[in-house]
């Protein structure tokens, strides 16, 4: 099995602070890979050298390229859907704005994406500003998915979500990863055992542990490197 | 001899500090380079445009303290340069002050306004902030033009009446050497209160505001009044600037004391020279000064007229020069002078984008 | 009451004139974090493409049709001198927005300059068609024609800007960018280009509005410094306005406008007080920053 991401020695300064200090994993083809830590750990910071918003240094082979120190508008063209932590919509543009400029050729898949949102499709005119958090979520989600993506990168979709929405962002999740790879970020530890395969956890800007979904269900080993006792 | 080494740049420049103290006296010329000699008390004018390198440079190092250590961008020192000028001149001129208490409300007139637009113009950051001081610094240009109960003379401008001036300072033409003398004691004093306050905690604090202004928050430290204070003091050398102006040249107008274009020349000079290295802000004013004169020089020489008009317009036009100059500098040499020598020296160059002079952590410095 | 609705058809004039001139600036500063100071330049440039036409071509085609000519004439300088000035100096600084700021303060000095040693730094006068110079009755007032071309492309514009952020794709692009440029480029956008494009129409309308400016309020004289003196105007009303909203352009470039015109007619008159029109603007600036730090319309970043 090839990898869809693969990451070594990444070294990420932010501000004199030195975020990332050699993180190195695979993540295979497939499925999805969930990538966890304590707040502050340097989680989204690898999202984002990933996708060449901060620069780094260090080896990044995405989808067979060599991408260090690529743009990040080519980068993302090789087939890279990301949801950020904030949602990021914008929030001065329609619904329809902001779905049209995630538009990547023909390719777009509105239907697909509209069955799975179908209030996306109503409130097509309305401003994405004046949505309510998980219906700014659900078009962040949207946009990623629009265009066939072979590594979506999501982080922390449930942040600030009721229980039962979050439940339905998992299962749109789930749908996804069964055409794309998923690295996915998040805290919520009911969301990963539901959705992952296979989990990753940095700390202090390193990674301390690779394994399965499985591993979660040690108490003692998810007290000691994520500081929480079993499931959120 | 290692010492000797690391400190080989004080070195350099204390050197350098003893030649010119003693140039004036110096009997020869060097042609091209310093036209007419040297220790004529009537001057060529060589002293004269030696003494507004000397002026410049004092205030470029203390607008550096602002923009190169503290990152704080702002686009109005002309302000207070003109307000050291212009207020020293009306004391002198118009009310018949005697020097030092004329020299007293120009220091505290610059104080107070340094305070207050300081304050105002601190509330916003970054490009607002740019934008507020530059016009503050336009709102002066436009109040000195209004000539308010006659006292600065308007678009004409208003020259320095030497009745009440020490003898040793009045009159450009006889005491030339004096006043180069008076230049040079500026930057040599504006250089070392920079040098002392970058060299303390202060100074550490400052750069640490340019840094990441945020963990100061965390750490207790209010960086408003830092930002304030080297605002207030770079403003502050910036007036005696004005006033050593006034002195060398002997009349204050506005276009050439309060516009914009002061401005953009003093960043030019740090951005030329290096900045957040004290001695950037030197070398570059002076080059940059140096060469405004010597061009303006070159172009009035007759074997000049003879050249083509797509090469004399250029070249007559030092302003050209200068801005082309300066544009491939930023494009090309970021660091400045200072950054060319320090790459030949094998060590750190700033810049003002990415400026890594000195990287402290502030709870270091402060446990100092 | 006639001096009044006179002064204010003025003011808008020029607030039309400042939108053309603020809008682009904006704009720039939303997408790109740039203050470009060469926008001063691209004005002034525009002014003297629209001189040159029109010196050229008076005598062959008429005056009306050569001002038509100069017109786009100015729009193209602007345009041209903008796209130059973004593809050989802003894009090899990308990432250094500093860096780029000064960049176009060492161009603009150094144009200026050669401007001054070609022509000179006395003005030049734009030969118009007599129209230009004269007033139309309206009502029991006589309101320049000049103003009115002010105004008219002042309102065209707006409506060419408008149509083109709603409703084409690279509206869109630089609608979000303004927002948030990283989020855009995630997007696989290539926000580059959106940079490009966004110098050409700031300098087009940059362009456009020294040339205005030029026969409106300057007295159909162009001269190298004229659009450094309009710009720090302009960068006031962006500020008000709040940076990258063109709505806030156009609302702040009025009421920079009226305030102009007003205070130096009632106030300007008297003794002492004659920069006062140019002072009040420097004070409602203070004053916005003071009550909303963002501008009028701006957005909390």
């Amino acid at each position: 099995m090839s990898n869809a991401l693969e990451l070594r020695d990444l070294h990420v300064s932010i501000a004199g602070s030195h975020v990332l200090q050699g993180v190195s994993f695979d993540v295979p083809e497939g499925g999805v890979t969930a990538l966890l830590g304590r707040n502050g750990v340097g989680k989204t910071t690898t999202l984002r050298a990933i996708l060449g918003l901060v620069p780094s240094t260090g080896g990044i082979q995405l989808l067979g390229h060599d991408i260090a120190g690529w743009s990040t508008h080519l980068i993302v063209r090789l087939g890279v859907g990301y949801v950020p932590e904030n949602r990021d919509v914008f929030s001065k543009l329609t619904v329809d704005e902001n779905l049209r400029l995630a538009e990547a050729g023909t390719e777009a898949r509105y239907d697909d994406v509209y069955s799975l949102f179908p209030e996306l499709k109503e409130r097509g005119k309305q401003l994405a500003g004046t949505l309510s958090g998980g219906q700014q979520q659900m078009l962040s989600i949207a946009r990623a998915m629009l265009n066939k993506r072979a590594l979506l990168l999501v982080d922390e979709p449930s942040k600030g979500l009721a229980p039962r929405i979050v439940s339905e962002f998992a299962a749109v999740i789930e749908t996804a990863a069964k055409q794309s790879t998923v690295l996915l970020v998040e805290q919520n530890l009911r969301v990963v055992k539901r959705l992952a395969q296979r989990i990753i956890v940095l700390d202090h800007g390193e990674v301390v542990h690779t394994g399965d979904a499985d591993d979660l269900n040690d108490d003692l080993l998810v007290r000691r490197l994520l500081g929480v006792a079993g499931a959120a | 001899m290692k010492n000797v080494l690391k400190h080989r740049g004080a070195l350099a420049g204390c050197l350098a500090l003893l030649v010119f103290v003693f140039l004036p006296f110096a009997g020869f010329s060097i042609p091209w380079i310093l036209p007419g000699t040297l220790n004529v008390v009537n001057s060529s004018g060589t002293l004269i445009v030696l003494a507004l390198c000397f002026l410049f440079a004092g205030v470029a190092v203390g607008y550096d303290l602002m923009i190169g250590f503290t990152g704080l961008l702002s686009l109005g020192p002309v302000l207070y340069f003109a307000s050291g000028a212009y207020v020293f001149d009306i004391a002198i001129t118009r009310w018949s002050w005697p020097l030092v208490p004329a020299l007293g409300l120009t220091f505290a007139v610059a104080f107070v306004l340094a305070v207050l637009l300081g304050a105002i113009a601190l509330r916003v950051d970054g490009i607002a902030f740019a934008m507020v001081t530059l016009a503050f610094a336009q709102a002066f240009y436009f109040l000195i033009e209004n000539n308010p109960h006659n006292l600065t003379g308007g678009d004409t401008g208003l020259a320095l009446s030497d009745l009440r001036l020490p003898t040793f300072l009045s009159g450009a033409v006889s005491n030339t050497r004096n006043l180069y003398w008076v230049a040079l004691a500026f930057l040599v004093v504006a250089f070392l209160v920079v040098w002392l306050v970058t060299e303390s905690v202060t100074g550490h604090i400052f750069v640490a505001i340019r840094e990441n202004e945020r963990r100061l928050d965390v750490l207790g430290i209010k960086p408003f009044r830092f930002k304030l204070a080297s605002f207030v003091l770079s403003s502050l050398i910036a007036a005696g600037g004005g006033v050593i102006f006034i002195l060398v040249i002997g009349t204050a107008v506005p276009s050439t004391v309060a516009s914009t274009s002061v401005t953009i020349s003093i960043l030019i000079m740090v951005v030329l020279g290096g900045s957040g290295t004290r001695w950037g802000a030197v070398m570059g004013a002076m080059v940059y000064i140096y060469l405004q004169q010597y061009l303006l020089k070159v172009s009035g020489e007759p074997s000049f007229a003879t050249l083509p008009a797509v090469l004399r317009v250029p070249l007559s036009q030092p302003q050209f020069l200068l801005g082309a100059l300066f544009v491939l500098f930023v494009l090309f040499v970021p660091g400045g002078i200072a950054g060319l020598f320090a790459r030949f020296a094998a060590t750190r160059n700033p810049s003002l984008d990415k400026p890594r002079w000195r990287t402290l952590s502030v709870a270091k410095a402060l446990k100092k | 009451m006639s001096a009044f609705l006179v002064i204010t058809f003025s003011g808008l004039a020029l607030g039309a004139i400042y939108f053309l001139a603020a809008s682009g600036l904006s704009l720039i500063y939303g997408l790109m974090d740039i203050l470009n100071f060469a926008h001063g330049l691209f004005m002034t440039l525009g002014a003297y493409a629209g001189y040159e036409v029109a010196v050229h071509l008076t005598s062959s085609l008429g005056a009306p049709a050569s001002l038509t000519l100069a017109i786009l004439a100015s729009i193209l300088g602007g345009a041209i001198a903008a796209g130059i000035t973004e593809v050989f100096l802003i894009r090899p600084l990308y990432g250094r927005p500093v860096s780029q700021i000064l960049v176009t303060i060492g161009l603009d000095l150094a144009v200026v300059g050669l401007l001054m040693g070609g022509f000179g730094s006395s003005s030049l006068q734009i030969p118009v068609p007599t129209w230009l110079l004269l007033a139309t009755h309206v009502g029991s007032l006589n309101l320049p024609n000049a103003s009115f071309l002010a105004l008219g492309a002042g309102v065209i514009v707006l409506l060419v800007l408008e149509w083109f952020l709603r409703r084409t794709r690279y509206g869109i692009i630089i609608r979000a960018g303004v927002e948030n440029r990283e989020m855009v480029s995630a997007l696989g956008i290539d926000v580059g280009r959106a940079f490009t494009l966004v110098f050409v129409i700031g300098g087009a309308m940059a362009g456009l509005a020294g040339l205005l400016y030029s026969l409106v309020f300057s007295g159909d004289l162009v001269s190298p410094a004229q659009g450094d003196s309009l710009l720090i105007f302009a960068f006031i009303v962006v500020v008000i306005g709040g940076l990258g909203s063109i709505r806030g352009s156009a609302v702040a470039a009025l009421i920079v406008g009226l305030l102009q015109d007003y205070t130096s007619f009632y106030i300007g008159g008297h003794q002492g007080w004659a920069e006062i029109g140019n002072l009040s603007v420097v004070l409602l600036l203070a004053v916005v920053l003071e009550w909303r730090p963002r501008g009028l319309f701006g957005s909390v970043a």
